[in-house]
């Protein structure tokens, strides 16, 4: 009964702050502006299904690919294991289903035995590649501090989380090995059966009564603890995957999205069109140099970005020693959409007429933006279809046309195509190559 | 080499079947013209009907378009648009990845609608129709070579094979970077990179890519860019390979089989 009570309580209270932390994600993603989702509707469940749900593009490097697989399907495979915690927790049962389930919760059980082993040298493998062997795309400089802290906590997070499990499991296997009464017989488990024993085999029933009540709140504070956590973390992929790869854009990587009121000044100026009377009063602000100025969608890739850096590891300008990191890129707008979050929520200030002084140039600078050779490497290496070129293509057409900025050798190649029709500005005729 | 504009094509009362779509590159840049004019002497080769737009051709807009300046971007493709629908233009084909881009997926939009094809793909479908036979033999059999992916042939449009089975056609031996296809590395001019000095680092992006290329040993490194052709040269001069590996157009390998 007391038992009962403590779970409603940690139940209640960490769905309740897990809750406020995604609300707080999910009104920050709203600060982006309004962009319809367009195409092949059974192209983006596809894209769901093989990039966020098959991992398809984790593939492209198979070693952390598998080693992320353990821990995404022995992630997914425990949450079965949840249903009858939860069960448990509110009814007072122990393993409510194992008498009605027989051989097939014994199957299933060690199945998620077998899958947190894997997941458990996944992590340490993770934790060592970030830790021991520094690979370099977990060293850069925008990692410093919560970010690499972050990666770290979950991967620890992991740890605990399966330690509780063996702990929960073994303690049981051993007391029912005991006759112990309450712990009816449940099959043999492929791991705890033996490492049940083997660990707490010495100990007194009371004592691994202990073990295994441990392991069991373990598992659900850890859960509930991820939960809260996740608004707050880059984990929050295992959600964000999901809708990211849905809203992903369709069309070729080298379309550029169009600007329909240039287009359409463009033309009412070159004559091509009459105006219809609905010119605005004063010029608006063109590409983006805020989170409110990009698209929702822009942001909601930020949030659902894990900050694996392969994009930034496949950037040919930080191959070569430019600033340019688009991993920052993601990490930026992320960071400013909270900032602007937390300053809206507190109610200093309003998503409409929102003004701190500051902008995403604050963080992104001109030098980062500039050494971008818009190869579309990050879009093509992100394995939830992230695309952080979109973002530096609207903030490079914010410096150019509201800030009139930019590098001072493009204006030679702004003037010849606008004068000479050519990206050059040469004096002979554009045919002269034929004779 | 016949290479006539429409404009002159229409005067005699013809209609071209496909509009050559030259750009800012193949039109003024001395090493792009090679591979245009190479372009041309296949097409005249093959019977193929074409005209080029000549001084009625602007440039496409995409270093204007990438760097930031909409404006311009909107002007020049208008311009364009305008002179293709006049036309009647249906077909094109260009040696220019970023032309090929930018006509091909930005111009609908705008109201350019036209089958917009990569040199490589028109050669590969004059091939297969026997428009275009190879003669057997020739300086590229079985010669050591490989083959640079341009990001806006490649990622920006998916076109890996039309190349590379030229290339078989060519009966070369292709051995591939470490970094090709989807993977492939930019060559450091795209985005209006071309027009301003590299950004503070500590190596320019064609040499790292060059290194790419002289890791596989190559007799000659090719390409399917105006600027990655740049880019490549200036790498390998700065290796001080140039003279030992050329860089070619698949078409200008192309040229020395008919």
């Amino acid at each position: 009964m007391l038992q009962s009570l403590l779970f409603l309580l940690v139940a209640g209270a960490g769905s309740w702050f897990a809750w406020k932390g995604f609300s707080r994600v999910w009104t920050n993603i709203q600060l982006g502006k309004p962009e319809t989702t367009t195409g092949d509707t059974g192209e983006r469940w596809r894209n769901v299904f093989l990039v966020a749900l098959g991992q398809q593009k984790m593939f492209k490097n198979w070693l952390p690919a598998v080693l992320h697989l353990f821990i995404y399907v022995a992630f997914v495979i425990t949450q079965v294991e949840l249903i009858e915690i939860f069960v448990d927790g509110i009814f007072g049962t122990h393993r409510f289903f194992a008498p009605y389930l027989g051989g097939f919760y014994t199957f299933v059980i060690s199945s998620i035995e077998v899958l947190s082993v894997l997941a458990f040298v996944a992590t340490l493998a993770f934790l060592s590649r970030r830790n021991l062997l520094r690979i370099a795309r977990f060293q850069k400089p925008e990692l410093k501090g919560f970010p690499s802290r972050d990666a770290n906590l979950i991967l620890l997070g992991e740890i605990i989380l399966i330690v509780g499990i063996f702990c929960m499991n073994g303690g049981d296997k051993v007391l029912q090995s005991r006759g112990v009464e309450h712990y009816h017989l449940t099959g043999n488990f492929a791991v705890s059966t033996w490492l049940g024993p083997a660990l707490f085999g010495g100990l007194s029933d009371g004592a691994v009564m202990v073990i295994e009540r441990f392991g069991w709140w373990l598992h659900i504070l850890t859960v509930f603890g991820f939960l809260c956590y996740l608004p707050y973390s880059k984990h929050l992929h295992i959600i964000l995957a999901f809708p990211n790869t849905w809203y992903a854009r369709l069309t070729p990587k080298g379309q550029m999205e169009n600007m329909p009121d240039i287009q359409k000044e463009v033309r009412i100026m070159m004559g091509l069109d009459q105006p219809d009377g609905n010119a605005p009063a004063e010029l608006p602000e063109f590409g983006a140099n805020d989170v409110t100025s990009l698209s929702w969608k822009n942001i909601l890739q930020a949030y659902s970005c894990t900050e694996c850096g392969r994009c930034t590891a496949a950037c040919p300008a930080n191959q070569t020693g430019k600033k340019l990191s688009p991993r920052k890129v993601m990490m930026d707008v992320r960071d400013r959409a909270e900032e602007i979050g937390a300053a809206i929520a507190s109610g200093k200030a309003s998503k409409e007429n929102y003004n701190d002084g500051k902008s995403l140039f604050d963080r992104i600078t001109a030098e980062e933006l500039h050494a971008c050779t818009t190869c579309n490497a990050c879009v093509e290496a992100c394995p939830v279809m992230i695309n952080p070129l979109d973002i530096i293509l609207q903030m490079r057409r914010h410096e150019i046309l509201s800030q009139s900025a930019g590098p001072a050798e493009w204006l030679p190649m702004f003037n010849a195509i606008e004068n000479a029709g050519a990206a050059w500005a040469m004096s002979e005729p554009r045919e002269a190559w034929r004779d | 080499m016949i290479a006539k504009t429409i404009a002159e094509l229409q005067s005699e009362g013809r209609t071209p079947e496909i509009i050559f779509w030259v750009g800012c590159a193949g039109s003024f840049d001395a090493r792009a013209q090679k591979v245009t004019r190479a372009l041309c002497e296949i097409l005249n080769h093959a019977g193929v009907e074409f005209a080029i737009l000549g001084s009625e051709e602007r440039c496409s807009g995409d270093p204007a378009r990438r760097a930031g300046n909409e404006f311009l971007f909107q002007m020049t493709a208008a311009m364009n648009i305008e002179t293709l629908n006049m036309y009647g233009v249906k077909k094109i084909v260009t040696a220019c990845p970023h032309c090929f881009n930018t006509l091909k997926n930005e111009y609908p939009e705008l109201g350019g609608n036209y089958e917009v094809l990569h040199h490589t793909q028109l050669l590969n479908e004059l091939i297969a129709n026997g428009k275009l036979k190879l003669k057997e033999g020739g300086d590229f059999k079985g010669k050591r070579i490989t083959y640079h992916d341009s990001c806006y042939l490649g990622r920006a449009n998916d076109v890996y094979e039309a190349p590379r089975s030229l290339l078989e056609a060519l009966d070369v031996d292709l051995v591939e970077m470490k970094r090709a296809r989807k993977n492939g590395l930019c060559c450091g001019a795209g985005g209006a990179q071309m027009w301003k000095e590299d950004e503070p680092g500590d190596k320019r992006i064609n040499i790292e890519r060059v290194e790419d290329a002289l890791e596989t040993n190559p007799g000659a490194v090719v390409a399917n860019c105006p600027f990655c052709i740049t880019m490549l040269q200036d790498g390998l001069k700065a290796k001080e390979k140039n003279e030992q590996i050329p860089v070619y157009d698949i078409s200008e390998m192309i040229l020395t089989r008919l």
